[in-house]
């Protein structure tokens, strides 16, 4: 299985698997601002506090939790060094720890809640702005392919270093990012068929066929 | 129903070196039930296969189609797009590319999102989808971890899901295996819809009630007008070849849309033959 970050949704019946998924955004939404205006250290710690206890409750495992912030790691590292160097530890912990707590309280959301009913979700939200002639179908869409497009651009890196590899080319970088590059101007082309061939980019009209 | 009426394809050349014809001007009806383009890499016949939803435009000429219902009239792939897309349902060689959501049952659902406003009814639909085609116990799987087999399976049934009246295939068993390709094949010959599959597999084609050999943007052989065969001169327009006595009339040609017949084979099969002879 891929390092599919976003496809993370589990079927479940957990509290936080039952929740509306507007609720969701608008707690992550909530919770975001909160991390980010009670300043301090421990305000920080609680964050991640609150975060982990979110995930766990979405019914993630310790092995998940790592899985999901183990991207964060090296930035978080980075991060704190510098805020360390020029603020202070305390202030490398708050900015790491608000950090850390969002992406734990995101995953939990991702983690407990389907794709289509985020998207049914952001339809929702964006409704109003039907009448400034956005559709809230074609957003919604962008979105899910946005979810779909990460794990698999993880997945054409690994194939073209590996190819880059095979042909003792791994420390040409352009030997592996022209390739990368390439195919996922490709892809892009292809799902842009696909899409058009099923229909899901034409304007919402009411013209279907009686089937 | 399909119509080309010299329907043709030119796209700018590199380097501005004038325009290339990837199809030349190309008047056909195909009206048979299920329908082969076959040829080489680079013929030709998967721009043949794609001017018949509007995926391509003719540069000249027009291509349209309609269904068998009563009242329903032509539609245009220039004019009436959306409605084309709607009743041209159209499978892709890489299902990869065609399966946009992360999980199975998703996928589906999206095809749905314009049948089915409300939630429920919709995912309801798309279970009943999977169900038809065996790939019920797969609905919440990620769709990153199914086989090629699968995803093709999905991908075809994400396209059925609407219900088009025709339904037109890329090269949809090139990347799959023997017993998938086998199977994958098998669902397509059966389908109630016209069926019109650009392939490289033969086994396939010949199962057809006709085939179409394309090659170097043109079709050079058309089982539904065997005269050429006698010739076996590449004729430039399937009217030219329509136009010659048929020596051995092949039994698809004189019976399209027979549902479900055995016999219905050798027709494409002459073409099937012919491209065989010469490849």
């Amino acid at each position: 299985m891929s390092g599919s970050t976003l496809g993370g949704y589990r079927p479940g019946s957990t509290v936080l698997h039952r929740l509306r998924p507007g609720a969701k955004l608008l707690g992550l939404l909530l919770f975001g601002i909160a991390v980010i205006a009670v300043p301090g250290w421990p305000a920080a710690a609680a964050a991640v506090a609150v975060g982990l206890g979110l995930a766990l409750t979405a019914g993630m495992r310790s092995r998940d939790v790592l899985r999901a912030v183990a991207g964060f790691i090296p930035v978080a590292v980075l991060l704190f060094a510098f805020q360390m160097w020029q603020h202070g530890w305390e202030r490398g912990v708050e900015v790491v720890g608000g950090l850390l707590a969002l992406i734990l309280a995101a995953s939990a959301v991702t983690r407990s809640t389907a794709s289509d009913d985020l998207l049914d979700t952001i339809v929702w939200a964006i409704g109003p702005l039907r009448r400034v002639g956005i559709s809230p179908e074609r957003v919604a869409l962008a979105f899910a392919l946005a979810f779909r497009a990460i794990p698999l651009a993880i997945d054409v890196a690994r194939e073209t270093r590996g190819a880059a590899r095979a042909r003792g080319l791994e420390r040409n970088p352009r030997a592996y990012v022209t390739p990368f590059v390439l195919r996922m101007v490709a892809h892009a082309r292809h799902t842009g068929e696909a899409l058009h061939a099923r229909g899901l980019g034409d304007e919402e009209q009411p013209l279907m066929r009686s089937t | 129903m399909i119509e080309l009426r010299a329907a043709a394809v030119t796209v700018p050349g590199a380097d501005g070196l004038g325009a290339v014809q990837v199809l030349a001007p190309t008047t056909l009806t195909l009206a048979e039930r299920r329908i082969a383009l076959i040829g080489a890499n680079g013929s030709g016949k998967s721009t043949l296969a794609r001017l018949i939803n509007g995926l391509v435009l003719p540069s000249s000429g027009s291509v349209r189609v309609r269904t068998d219902e009563a009242g329903a009239g032509w539609l245009d792939t220039d004019r009436d797009g959306a409605r084309v897309r709607r009743l041209v349902g159209f499978v892709f060689t890489n299902p990869a590319t065609q399966l946009v959501m992360p999980t199975v049952i998703e996928d589906v659902a999206l095809s749905l999102r314009r049948a089915h406003r409300s939630k429920p009814e919709r995912i309801a639909a798309a279970r009943a989808v999977l169900t038809r085609f065996g790939l019920e116990t797969l609905a919440d799987r990620s769709v990153h971890t199914l086989s090629g087999g699968q995803q093709q399976l999905l991908a075809i049934a994400t396209v059925l899901a609407t219900d088009p009246g025709i339904l037109v295939a890329d090269e949809p068993t090139t990347l799959l295996d023997l017993r998938n390709s086998r199977q994958i094949g098998e669902l397509l010959l059966g389908l109630p819809q016209q069926l019109v599959v650009a392939t490289h597999d033969l086994e396939l084609a010949a199962r057809c009630d006709r085939a179409l050999v394309i090659d170097g943007g043109r079709v050079v052989f058309d089982s539904a007008a065997v005269g050429a065969a006698a010739t076996g001169v590449a004729v430039s327009s399937p009217i030219a070849i329509g136009a010659e006595p048929a020596v051995a009339r092949s039994t698809a040609a004189t019976a399209p849309d027979a549902p479900g017949t055995g016999t219905a084979q050798s027709g494409a099969a002459a073409a099937v033959a012919w491209y065989r002879e010469r490849a």
